[in-house]
Formats: structure tokens, sequence, C-alpha cells
């Protein structure tokens, strides 16, 4: 038994981020004409899309022979970790994708360098801005998506429940849900994970606020935040299968839809593309509010490694990746995350695509939006605390009232 | 120090027939054996010292040092001195990671001790098939954490696990095993137990042969019965193993961290949050390596001063035939 095998590690990720410190001082320009390698760590292509971005590489690679790309690909969940303690060890990638939340630490860490000379007139403005600090582009939006409601309108039909519309509302919601499910053969109204980054949203749609306006105390131990975490705990063993039962475990709800067992699912467009044809019939809307609509959206951004020794040919991957023509016809084709692009007839032929029908769904989602609260470093610790007090509330061991005082004064205590 | 005299003593080496035949040259002779003997010996440790020095010694110092600083892995440290000592000793997450590793410790130890006795008593006896026997119970120490949490994630499932199916059958409802608070760490520590009796039956087993025949034979003319031959001869001839075992299963239940991590994560809402998980978690999810450093020296500490108790109460209770 190793004793302190925290310590051995502390010590092997110091020593090797000595190393490479005096390593990367003599790094500087490559001339044009000689070969390079870079390294590019990725999620986005994880579970599904790895020949999608296969693809794009060796079209770079073929525009640019004198660099080769090499992909490692981690799954979401292990990504992050991944990431920091290559960070540490100072054995990260020259290029990484990075997740908005996690941009302004990894900023203030020195991590990422500062990208110039970017043509910015290619990328959707309001992402570009998004990985801006201090008027420094320090990260490139790869892609967008945003969370819609799925559905399978056999199950409706069943029940005889009108489809979902975009002017739905929670009660709505629960009603179909609740005529949807049939616990005895195992069909389910509703998914939506009781977590963190649902609750947020479910607060912005009945009105609330996570945090202040000045970021330093919390604001959802309100009565609109009691409401969004009822709402969403409650649906756990009435309409929606309960963690016993399997729920937020990996790829379990997907599955559920997938044999036609689950009438309405909260999820990304991201999971689309795998759906095709099962279940046999089904389609999307944006999702419901409570008092006004709110959808999550999301980005990805790749970011150069500050200590990459090859940062110029990095950087031209970071841009081809984030916004060339055969990235942006490859994500469409494939119905992939969107490209960040400003063109919006790049976006077109997407619209024209046959599952789900009602794709326009996604970029009417993007009208109203949620923006998952940013607090910096212990931004992991506040998602933790967030949703284990939902936990509590779900598994009903503590009132929503209760389960938030407490979640906001740990919350508050990190914000000092 | 003691073993290197004593294997020098127990060799007809050189040394002892030099100093015989050859008055003068003695000394210096001497002198050369001992470098080389010296040198021997340091060939023969360098393939185990070295790792030792790098991978355990200069990391432990290492981790000190860190201990002593803020560092998110990423930026630049920040010296807090002993700041991150004083806020895991008043942090109630802290507190809690102690408490459920002590909670797992008094569960586990007395359970692993008297079912791995047990069987390490049934299998000593002349019994059919006691070496295949032998085998199956030590097979589950070989078998990998994860293999064996998630079978016993899957056993003990609240809903559709066959524990709750065999408790339903007799009209019990079983537990939230790992979904409720209050059954998440009697459920590692049952599947703990059950991971390592082999592991302890196989020392109390070895304690358990080098025990003479004799003695119970003596025992049983003077109308000894099997109670009494089994405390007042098998267990203080057992309890070197006994020893062993405690100090062994006392250092790995402090640092119980796999089965943690692959059966509840440390949940739900941080019932089985033990300190090693507590470790990882501030490291690699909070980026709070200074503090977890702190917490890993804390837990040291911790170890050593139980362990060293233990040493010196040993011999009230520990007999060396």
């Amino acid at each position: 038994m190793n004793k302190k095998p925290l310590a051995s590690l502390g010590l092997a990720l110091t020593a090797i981020l000595a190393m490479s410190g005096c390593g990367s001082a003599a790094s500087s320009n490559v001339s044009s004409t000689e070969k390079v390698t870079i390294k590019y760590s990725n999620f986005i292509s994880n579970g599904g899309n790895e020949k999608n971005l296969d693809t794009i590489v060796q079209a770079f690679e073929k525009a640019n022979p004198n660099i080769t790309v090499q992909v490692t690909t981690l799954p979401y969940k292990d990504y992050a970790t991944a990431l920091q303690t290559d960070l540490a060890a100072g054995t990260q990638a020259d290029t990484f994708d990075i997740e908005y939340a996690n941009l302004r630490s990894y900023v203030a860490s020195g991590a990422v360098a500062p990208l110039d000379g970017v043509d910015g007139s290619k990328y959707k403005q309001s992402l570009l801005q998004s990985y801006q600090s201090d008027g420094k582009q320090y990260a490139l939006p790869s892609s967008f998506s945003d969370v819609v409601l799925y559905y399978n309108k056999a199950l409706f039909d069943a029940a005889k429940v009108a489809y979902p519309t975009s002017s739905w509302t929670w009660a709505d919601e629960t009603a179909a849900a609740k005529k949807i499910t049939d616990s005895a053969a195992g069909v389910y109204g509703d998914y939506q994970s009781v977590s963190f980054y649902e609750f947020y949203k479910a607060l912005a749609q009945t009105g609330g606020k996570f945090l202040n306006d000045d970021g330093k105390s919390v604001a959802f131990n309100s009565p609109q935040g009691i409401k969004a975490a009822e709402w969403l705990a409650g649906k756990s063993g009435t309409t929606m299968p309960t963690p016993a039962q399997g729920a937020g475990t990996p790829d379990f709800d997907t599955k559920l839809f997938k044999d036609g067992k689950l009438g309405m699912l909260h999820s990304g467009i991201w999971v689309a593309s795998s759906f095709a044809d099962s279940p046999k019939s089904w389609d999307i809307v944006v999702e419901p509010g409570d008092t006004q609509k709110a959808s999550a959206e999301f980005s990805n951004a790749i970011g150069v490694s500050a200590n990459s020794k090859n940062k110029a040919a990095a950087q031209k991957w970071a841009e081809y990746m984030t916004s060339s023509d055969v990235m942006a016809q490859t994500r469409i084709s494939a119905a992939w995350e969107l490209p960040a692009t400003s063109d919006d007839s790049v976006l077109k032929p997407y619209l024209a695509k046959d599952k789900p029908a009602n794709r326009q769904a996604i970029f009417d989602a993007l009208d109203k939006v949620a923006l998952p609260p940013v607090i910096g470093d212990n931004q992991q610790k506040m998602v933790d605390i967030i949703t284990n007090a939902l936990g509590e509330v779900e598994a009903k061991r503590s009132s929503a009232a209760d389960a938030l005082k407490g979640a906001a004064d740990q919350i508050n205590a990190l914000l000092k | 120090m003691t073993a290197l005299q004593d294997s020098r003593s127990g060799s007809p080496g050189p040394t002892a027939t030099t100093k015989r035949y050859r008055g003068p040259g003695i000394r210096r002779k001497a002198t050369g054996n001992r470098l080389r003997y010296g040198l021997t010996v340091a060939v023969f440790l360098i393939p185990s010292a070295l790792p030792l020095l790098f991978f355990t010694i200069v990391p432990m110092f290492s981790a000190f040092w860190i201990s002593l600083n803020q560092w998110n892995l990423v930026g630049p440290m920040k010296w807090v001195g002993l700041g991150n000592y004083g806020k895991l000793i008043g942090d109630p997450g802290t507190q809690g990671a102690f408490l459920h590793t002590i909670y797992y410790i008094v569960g586990y130890l007395p359970l692993v001790y008297v079912g791995g006795l047990a069987i390490a008593l049934a299998l000593n006896s002349r019994i059919r098939g006691r070496s295949m026997m032998r085998g199956l119970y030590f097979l589950p120490v070989v078998t990998s954490w994860i293999v064996v949490a998630l079978v016993w994630r899957w056993l003990l499932n609240p809903s559709t696990g066959i524990v709750n199916w065999l408790l339903g059958l007799i009209g019990v409802t079983g537990p939230g095993w790992w979904t409720d608070p209050a059954w998440s760490m009697p459920s590692i520590i049952v599947a703990s137990a059950w991971k390592d009796l082999g592991f302890v039956m196989v020392i109390l087993l070895a304690g358990l042969q080098a025990i003479p025949e004799d003695l119970y034979e003596a025992a049983t003319v003077d109308g000894a019965g099997r109670w009494r031959r089994l405390f007042s001869i098998t267990l203080p001839m057992l309890s070197p193993s006994t020893f062993f075992v405690i100090v062994l299963s006392l250092i790995n239940g402090f640092q119980v961290f796999d089965q943690v991590y692959a059966m509840t994560g440390g949940g739900p809402n941080n019932s089985s949050q033990v300190v090693v998980e507590q470790i990882y978690d501030l490291t690699f999810r909070y980026g709070r390596a200074g503090e977890a450093s702190a917490l890993s020296w804390l837990l040291f500490l911790f170890i050593l001063v139980i362990t060293l108790i233990q040493v010196r109460g040993q011999k009230k209770w520990v007999h060396y035939a």
C-alpha cells in the first residue's frame, strides 16, 4: 500500500512542471516549412462524432501539409480532471477544448495564450465576446448548442395528449407527463436531470436569479428558487424514474428515450444525432417555461496552451477548427453541435434536414437564454453544492426551503 | 541494523578466518571487507530504495511544501503558511470526512476479523476440498475494486437488487442502501469486509498452523472444552497474527477510497465522504491542492499516532512464542 498516493503525485507533478519550464524557453518560432505536430485534446467529438472530427483534421492537414494534428478524445465527465492534471504537470496539449464556465480560472492562472490576429468577423459576435477578457481573445468558440424538449409522438398519441408547442408552460408539461406515465409498463412521462445545470435555468424560467447583481452573494434562496427546486425534484418518483431506478447514471435518459419508454426528455441538441429512427417518431420543441421562457445555451471553445512550442501552428489549427467552411459543413451535415459562425446562410441547410422536423426550435430557443452563473475557482464546488441540495429535496429528506438555505450559506461563504 | 549484524555474525565469513591467521593485516583487511560488504548491501537495496526515495519520501515533503501554499494546480502558488491546516480543522466537511472514516473502521474491523477468523478456523480443520475453498475465499482479494463495487452496487440496488428482493420474500422492506445517507456507509462496510475476508483468513490460517498440536492435546487431557481451547490457546497463540491484521487493517481503513469512489462517490449528500475521497475532490475537482496536501499530512499524522499507540500497547496482549 502506498501511504501517500497524493503526495507522490504532487511531487511528480512539480518535477514535471519544473522540467517543462526549462524546455519551453528554448522553443519559439518554427519556420513555416518545418514539419510540426500539434496536439489537440477534446471532448466535443466524444460519443459519436469522432469520425466527423477526423474529417476536419484531414482537411486541415491537406491544406497545411507541414502540420500534423494529433487528436486525443476524452469523455466529457473525465475531461476537466484530465486537463487540470495536465496543466499542473505542464503536459497539456497545444490546443484544448475549454468550457465557457472554466475560462475565467484558466485565464487567471495564465494557462491559455492570448490569440492575436484572429479574423473575428467569421464568428457569431456574442459567442466570440464571451471568450474575451481585458480586451484579449483567449479562446475561439467552436460550437454552440442549447437544450430543448424532446418528445416521443407515439407515447403522446397513445395517451391521447396533444403534442407540446412553444407556448407550453410547466403546468402543461406536468399534466401531459402524468397522463403518459405508466409505471407498470416502465413508461415515464418526463425526464429532466435534478442538477445544477437544470436548476439555474428553471430558476430563470420562473423569473428568479441565481446571483445578485454584484456577484458577491446568491439570490436563489427565494420563492422562485424554491419553486424551481420543487419543479425538478417533484418529478422524481412521480413522472420520472428515481436514482434507485437508475436516474442520473450515464446514458440512462437517452436509452430510455430510444427504447420508446420516455414521453419527454430535457436534453441538449448534441444527443439528437444519436436518436435517428429510435424512437420511431419524435420531435423537439422549445422548453416550456413558467412565468417566462429561458433556455440553456452552451458553447465550447478551443484555446492555445500558454506553453505550447508551436503557438503559430496551434492557433492556425484552432482557427480552422472553429471557423473553416469544412468544419461548418461537417457539423451541419452530421447534425453535430452548431458552428459558431456569423454567416447565417451556412446554417440554412441545417434547417432543411429532416429529423427532427422542428429544427427551428433550436434557433428559437436562443431568443431567451439563461447562462450558467460563473464564480471562478470555486465553480465546481458550487455545482456540487447545488446538485447535493437538490438530491436531498428529491429524496424527500429535506424541504426545498431548507436545502436551498443550506446551499446559499455554503455558496455565500465561497464568494467571500 | 540488528538484521545486518545478525547476518554478519551468522555467516562464517572471511573476517573470522583472516583474524586468526594474519596478525598485522587484519585492520586494513577488515575495513576493506566492511566497505565491500556495505557496497554489496547498497547494490541490493538500490532497486527498492530509489523508488522509495523518489516516489514516496521526496513527494511526501514536496506535499508538505504544497500544503503551506494556496494552489489551484495551474496558476502560481501563494504562500499561506499553516493557514490550510487551520482552515481544514475548522471545516465541517473535513470533520465529517474523519468521522465517516472512523465509522467505517469501527464497522469494518470487527466484521472482517471475526469473519476471517471463523473461516480460518473452519478451513484449518480437515474437511474435503479445503484447498479449493481457501482459493475461493481469496478470490475477491485479487479482484479489482471497480468490479467488486459495481457488483455490490447491483446486489444492493434499492429497487431492483437481489438483496432487497430476498428481504422482500421474508416480508422486510429493504433499505435504500446507497441512496439513503443512513445506509450508504453500512453498504460500503459490508462490501469491504466481504472483499477482505480472504486476506485476513490467509494471515490467520498461517498463524493457526504454527500453533503446536500438543498444546491442544494436553489441554484436552486436562478436560478443556472447545471454547476453552479457543480462548485459552488459539486466541493467545494467534495474537501476533491478530496484531498484524489489526495494524494493517487500520492503516488501510484510514486510506479507504476505491470502494467509496466506485460505490457512492461519497454520497448521498456527503454521507459516505471519507478522508481520501475528500483529498481527491479537493485536488482534482475543486482545484485546492494546498488544502488537499495539508489534509494528506493530517491523515498521515493521524495514522502515525494510532500505529505508535498500537505498537506500544501490543506488549500488554501480544504473545510472541
